[in-house]
């Protein structure tokens, strides 16, 4: 069973329809004690850092998140679910991750080309850098769906793959229990449901 | 580096797929569910449901037709038509869109824009917009194509996405149902005048036609077409393939 943790923050819909699709099992849940008993957690997540770090925190969801992944569960962040396992995002300011990977989240405004669009969205390749679990049926150079104007930096000891949009950008990353997509395996057709089988599977 | 996008879209009207020219004449051609999920296979790589129902029960049946989809569809749903409200966001979003697109109803309500930008993202809202060339100018135009609201297009385009719309679809009348080619004109400049992505709509005749647009307006990103995919006139992944082998990169 997959714990998905609803914190009140995007649209939940796609990533249940997708287990659904590949036959795994899910859970939407807010209940700290469906989490501790679930074999898997997925973090997912859209729209500002600031707002969903609070709304985690307000749910006390966070910590359950923190002591499940400390103590070896297997927990999968997407996009600004991503964003927020690692130590602290500049999205309007400087606010606390929860600290999973160590790393930092800064914005594309400033960073990147001047000529780029931002936010970036559309679909673009993977260049895997790493080997992981969840990455058994991607190969170098399939396409993912991005949709996010923020991104991970810092973050080389758990980088899985980038993408190339002005320069690399992190997508996808992974440290002993803890890994996590900048894109949306949900939106990523076969490609993405083959991210989720894998970490349904690991 | 980021791909063009292909979008096939899909009119929806009592639960089956239509297809007008000039948005007047409409013809049915299938089941909305089952045409998503062969555009899909065949590697479109979004789709955009217009709902062109008038009816409460229609409205419904399009809600349904939506979570159908996105059960079985995964890449990402567009959806537009009748959006008024933050309500509308909701009840599709809920169904199963990912973005909304608003048209009519951000030109009686501007604020509606920067409302729902801030409740689920810019990138959730999508500006479309029916323009038309009116002595001398671009107009905008309501009401599926019929009204002239005597705005200028650039500068409602410039101001929703200064709001908060996160990418804009631009259907020019003058091009539509007439499968002459796209609107470059047009979408020079739209894609001059904002930073967002911008969506090419209304023209497309051919597979020459989607290439032309690619190389002639190099900051567009995505064609959107409806009939030619749907009477199969053009086949995505002969599109896709010709797109590539003509210098421009897309998923495939």
């Amino acid at each position: 069973m997959i714990a998905i943790i609803d914190y009140g923050v995007g649209n939940l819909f796609s990533l249940r329809s997708s287990f659904d699709a590949i036959g795994a099992e899910t859970v939407i849940t807010s209940d700290p004690d469906v989490i501790r008993s679930a074999d898997k957690v997925l973090l997912p997540g859209v729209g500002a850092f600031e707002d969903a770090r609070r709304k985690l925190r307000l749910s006390g969801l966070d910590k359950v998140v923190v002591e499940e992944a400390t103590a070896g569960k297997r927990i999968m962040g997407i996009c600004l679910g991503m964003q927020m396992l690692f130590e602290r995002s500049y999205e309007y300011g400087e606010h606390e991750g929860l600290g999973l990977l160590s790393g930092s989240v800064i914005g594309m405004q400033g960073t990147l080309p001047e000529d780029l669009k931002i936010p970036h969205i559309g679909w673009n390749s993977l260049s895997v850098k790493s080997e992981h679990p969840i990455f058994k049926y991607v190969k170098d150079g399939d396409f993912v769906y991005f949709v996010h104007s923020y991104y991970a930096v810092d973050c080389d000891n758990s980088l899985l793959a980038t993408t190339d949009y002005g320069k690399e950008i992190t997508a996808a990353v992974a440290s002993g229990n803890v890994c996590g997509t900048q894109f949306h395996p949900e939106k990523s057709g076969e490609v993405g449901l083959g991210i989720l089988r894998a970490f349904a599977e690991w | 580096m980021i791909t063009k996008r292909i979008i096939p879209c899909l009119d929806v009207r009592d639960g089956r797929v239509v297809k007008g020219t000039n948005f007047l004449n409409v013809s049915d051609v299938a089941s909305p569910v089952d045409l998503a999920e062969i555009y899909s296979r065949e590697g479109a790589d979004e789709l955009v449901f217009y709902d062109i129902t008038a009816s409460n029960e229609g409205r419904r049946l399009f809600t349904d037709i939506l979570t159908f989809t996105a059960r079985k569809v995964f890449i990402p749903l567009t959806v537009g038509g009748g959006i008024n409200t933050l309500d509308d966001f909701h009840r599709v979003l809920t169904a199963g869109a990912d973005k909304v697109s608003v048209n009519s109803g951000a030109i009686r309500n501007p604020e509606l824009i920067g409302e729902a930008a801030k409740r689920y993202g810019d990138q959730c809202v999508v500006l479309s917009v029916d323009i038309k060339r009116v002595d001398g100018e671009f107009r905008v135009f309501s009401k599926g194509g019929r009204e002239d609201t005597g705005m200028e297009a650039i500068s409602w385009i410039r101001r929703s996405v200064d709001m908060g719309a996160g990418e804009v679809v631009v259907n020019s009348i003058d091009t539509d149902g007439v499968k002459g080619g796209f609107d470059v004109e047009l979408l020079r400049l739209v894609t001059e005048a904002v930073k967002v992505p911008v969506i090419a709509s209304g023209g497309a005749g051919s597979v020459e036609h989607f290439i032309d647009l690619f190389h002639k307006v190099p900051n567009i990103d995505a064609g959107l077409a409806a009939s030619v995919f749907h009477f199969g006139e053009i086949k995505i992944p002969d599109l896709k393939v010709a797109l590539s082998e003509a210098g421009i990169n897309v998923r495939s």
